[in-house]
């Protein structure tokens, strides 16, 4: 029997998991499970979306009630059903490639509404369960199945994306920082309004292979070394920040969530 | 009685990472036939580090009741 932690979270009789061994999504969802409990929600009133991709067998795992749905929909699966039961805690599960790319325009929209939605992206910057392709998050100039020569795509900033399209909650963390991740997780599922967490997997099959950064191990000191704190930031030279991990809170903002505004229209426009 | 924590390991769980062995601050843990076995358990002062990063929940540190 596992620890009390998963035995209480997780579907015990599906684990363990078919990540690959060293891959930080086991580290990640072990931690969401921890913020999850933290906040005191309730099995019944708590439902996780997915998408496809690695990140999308999560929902197999967690012992909530879980939907698996399709590339880069998750976010309108969940728009769904936060806009049907109001009550319900809604986070989405996703990965880069499901959140920035196919999903790309469901996220800015739900960003752009503020429905109170939750979502972790576990970002290892590859598409690993397809075979190593490049993702919208692969820096410039890694390789990948699809960039044997280098990718020449700019990457995405998706705590930037997300709070340049309106989410009122955007960070950012690591598996290494796993401790700060689950802190962060649990205020971005308290915060009322659409938050997005990234949280930066690491890859060794793919994404650490394709790129010489040396096995789970490494590449976890990798983001150790290389992770600068948010506040930090501002006192530092341009070129000390580029390629590293900026992690930490970058906008915590009020603003009227998108259920509610949609209840005081009903309340306002139906019969009395 | 008081609470006490103890290191428990599945190491059928364990896929041999070496993430656990690399980050324990007290060089408690080894792989062996690329599994996970506690070499030094003296050493152990239930950080619960491993727990936290084993991205497999092949090791984890229990509560029970002093024996």
């Amino acid at each position: 029997m596992p620890s009390k932690l998963i035995e209480r979270e997780m579907r015990i009789a599906n684990l363990p998991h078919i990540w690959c061994p060293g891959c930080s999504h086991g580290t990640i969802m072990r931690g969401l499970a921890q913020a999850i409990e933290n906040c005191g929600l309730k099995r019944e009133d708590t439902i996780i979306v997915s998408g496809i991709g690695c990140s999308g067998r999560a929902v197999g795992y967690m012992d909530f009630d879980t939907i698996h749905t399709t590339h880069g929909r998750a976010l309108a699966f969940a728009t769904g059903i936060k806009m049907a039961e109001p009550r319900l805690h809604v986070i989405v599960l996703t990965g880069d490639g499901d959140i920035s790319a196919i999903g790309g325009n469901h996220l800015i929209h739900a960003c752009r509404r503020n429905i109170d939605i939750t979502c972790i992206v576990l970002n290892n910057n590859i598409y690993g369960m397809t075979g190593g392709q490049y993702s919208p998050t692969t820096p410039t100039g890694d390789y990948a199945t699809t960039a044997p020569y280098g990718n020449i795509d700019r990457d995405f900033d998706i705590p930037l994306l997300a709070r340049a399209a309106g989410a009122t909650f955007s960070a950012r963390a690591t598996a290494y920082g796993v401790n700060e991740a689950i802190s962060i997780m649990e205020k971005a599922i308290r915060h009322k309004g659409f938050s997005l967490v990234e949280v930066v997997s690491v890859c060794p099959s793919y994404y650490g292979r394709k790129n010489r950064k040396g096995d789970a191990v490494r590449m976890l000191q990798w983001q150790k070394e290389n992770s600068v704190p948010y506040a930090a930031v501002g006192k530092m030279n341009e070129e000390d920040i580029k390629g590293k991990i900026i992690t930490g809170i970058f906008n915590d903002d009020d603003f009227p969530e998108y259920t509610e505004e949609y209840q005081k229209i009903i309340d306002r426009v139906r019969v009395k | 009685m008081s609470r006490v924590k103890k290191l428990r390991i599945d190491a059928s769980w364990c896929k041999g990472c070496g993430i656990c062995v690399a980050f324990c601050p007290r060089n408690v843990l080894k792989l062996e036939n690329d599994r996970i076995t506690v070499a030094d358990e003296e050493n152990c002062i239930k950080c619960g580090l491993c727990e936290l990063r084993c991205p497999d929940y092949a090791i984890w540190l229990e509560e029970s009741e002093d024996e």
